[in-house]
């Protein structure tokens, strides 16, 4: 034995990361059959280590006060050294996030990923969801332009809705009787803390995914599949190739259209007396935003909103057809794509002012979106016929 | 493996009287468990407790205003608590028409009298009780909505001269701010 495996072997017998990354990342079991689609899971991974580390560096020039954090923020944009650069894919790199997850959670969708015996693997993506979404929220409120400081007003007031002590938790929330500095200090500390927390969770989440395998287009049980292939070199290979055309669109975004996900009105510094006349949120929210206004209801609109999110945990006892994938559910097939068309209406309808047929086309597909989980899942998962006479027919298990 | 237990568990019975003392026993672990629940929970008291407005955000709590130069007709917005209040000196019309609503068609009805301490100054934090946006209506050439009062822009909220919500999805009326008067022109709130 030569002293090289020797060591390794020292190593290892005492903490086996050899072991690890032997199991793990090079002769892990995969399906041979996965699509691009699968690509979107370890584009995440590597979006969130570019993310914490240009957050990291920004971190080391930003200050956190009233006073001062939208002058530092400028500062990183012209004085610091490819402060730019830094700041630009910090902050497209969140509108990439949501772009990426959102297609890993419709890819999910799609081809059943969430059923037996995968549920808490999807539980705690939809946890790691929740994590980014709180995260971007409090994020955008560092700068402390007027949308970060309107968006951070308008999201906090929400908990007011809460009956008996809303507006109490809003005042614990806030620190003090407004959005100010006492906010924008905790904020930036919660911007801080939670991704290393979102690390934790996808850390568990890759645990339940190598107990439960990879799910594929077909939805057969790679458990038990003959027809696996090593991670490494196929996939390795297969998601260098996706991370090379899915950062060449992004560095399109950071290079030439900076500020196209962006809303001019933050680079005016926050000022607590003038309310923009048009306050949106990031294009990520509007979805959520859409359900907020279009019902006329306070609390009920603020329940539904974050229900529109919460009602994924429970996915997995909503549908519960014994199919996988949506190749071979003819009915499902059609009202995934509904379904699909559903969201891009609710965040056309919430980047629109909340007048005229705005309100009831918002207020059907507000329906819609949750008939989609409540009735039309159930229903499918008692009635829907299975059909394998497709092009990619084979064995289902 | 269950056969095995239940031998032990005969054993035991025989040895020690199990049921004194598993009682016993169980009483122990049961109140060191509350204990410890009850501890910890009172422990995390001043950590939640350093959230909430600390003592120099208290003291910055009190706003003056002088009325003086507030003619009939206008408005003037002061800051109190880092949020704006609104202080309009009222017109002969505009304080009839407040005090003449009828119940029945307010969202959250409020007599006009219980909303002033001098009917001709309306003071009102100017928040939408909505989602916390700042309604229009203060300048001459704003919009004041339906009801001569404030319009919310963000999601159009329409307030009367009274500040009471009359239309839109805000739950309530525009908060009025604790205040006094010190004398016939100059109040101060909080």
């Amino acid at each position: 034995m030569e002293r090289k495996d020797k060591l390794v072997n020292w190593i290892d017998s005492r903490l086996p990361v050899f072991t690890f990354f032997r199991d793990h990342l090079r002769d892990y079991q995969t399906p041979k059959n996965l699509n691009y689609f699968w690509n979107f899971g370890s584009i995440l991974g590597v979006l969130l280590v570019v993310m914490i580390v240009t957050g990291l560096v920004l971190a080391m020039q930003y200050t956190p006060h009233v006073d001062m954090a939208f002058e530092s923020v400028e500062r990183i944009m012209r004085d610091v050294n490819y402060g730019w650069l830094l700041r630009y894919i910090h902050s497209n790199g969140a509108s990439f996030f949501f772009i990426a997850i959102y297609i890993h959670t419709f890819r999910g969708l799609y081809y059943g990923s969430y059923k037996s015996p995968r549920e808490v693997l999807w539980i705690l993506g939809v946890l790691i969801l929740v994590l980014l979404m709180v995260t971007s929220f409090v994020g955008y409120t560092l700068p402390w332009g007027q949308m970060s400081f309107w968006g951070a007003t308008v999201i906090t007031n929400l908990f007011s809705a809460i009956p008996f002590f809303g507006d109490e938790i809003v005042t614990l929330i806030w620190g003090g009787y407004a959005v100010d500095n006492p906010t924008l200090n905790r904020f930036y500390v919660l911007h801080f803390l939670l991704p290393f927390v979102i690390l934790a969770v996808v850390f568990i989440h890759l645990v339940a995914l190598h107990k439960a395998k990879s799910n594929n287009p077909l939805g057969i049980d790679s458990n038990k599949s003959k027809d696996n292939i090593p991670f490494h070199p196929y996939y390795t290979i297969k998601d260098y190739f996706g991370f090379g055309v899915f950062f060449l669109i992004f560095f399109v975004f950071v290079f030439f259209l900076p500020n196209f996900f962006g809303e001019p009105d933050n680079y005016i510094p926050a000022n607590p007396l003038v309310t923009p006349s048009h306050i949106v949120p990031e294009w990520y929210f509007l979805p959520f935003y859409a359900i907020l206004r279009s019902v006329p209801d306070k609390l009920i609109g603020v329940l539904l909103m974050f229900g529109a999110v919460f009602i994924l945990f429970v996915l997995p006892w909503l549908d519960k057809h014994p199919v996988k994938s949506a190749t071979f559910r003819p009915v499902y097939k059609q009202f995934f794509w509904l379904f699909l068309l559903d969201c891009f209406i609710l965040g056309w309808v919430g980047s629109n002012p909340p007048t005229g047929h705005y309100i009831y086309i918002g207020r059907a597909a507000t329906i819609f979106y949750f008939a989609f989980f409540i009735v039309i899942l159930p229903l499918l998962t008692k009635f829907e016929k299975v059909q394998l006479d497709s092009k990619e027919n084979r064995k289902v298990d | 493996m269950l056969k095995k237990n239940k031998k032990r568990k005969k054993t035991n019975q025989e040895q020690i009287k199990p049921e004194l003392e598993s009682s016993r026993r169980q009483f122990l672990y049961r109140s060191t468990g509350s204990f410890v629940v009850i501890g910890a929970a009172f422990s995390a008291w001043p950590f939640v407790n350093s959230l909430a407005p600390a003592k120099d955000v208290l003291a910055d709590a009190k706003t003056e205003v002088d009325l003086s130069k507030i003619k009939r007709g206008e408005s003037v917005t002061v800051q109190w608590r880092g949020r704006p209040v609104f202080v309009r000196h009222r017109t002969e019309k505009e304080i009839l028409e407040a005090e003449q609503v009828k119940d029945s068609t307010l969202v959250n009805p409020q007599k006009d009298s219980e909303r002033v301490i001098n009917s001709e100054w309306l003071i009102v934090v100017g928040v939408c009780t909505h989602l916390g946006c700042i309604p229009l209506g203060q300048k001459k050439a704003d919009f004041k909505g339906d009801y001569g009062g404030w319009f919310c822009p963000c999601h159009g909220s329409h307030y009367d001269t009274s500040g009471r919500v009359r239309k839109g999805p805000a739950p309530d009326n525009l908060k009025v701010p604790p205040y006094e008067f010190l004398e016939r022109n100059k109040i101060v709130i909080g």
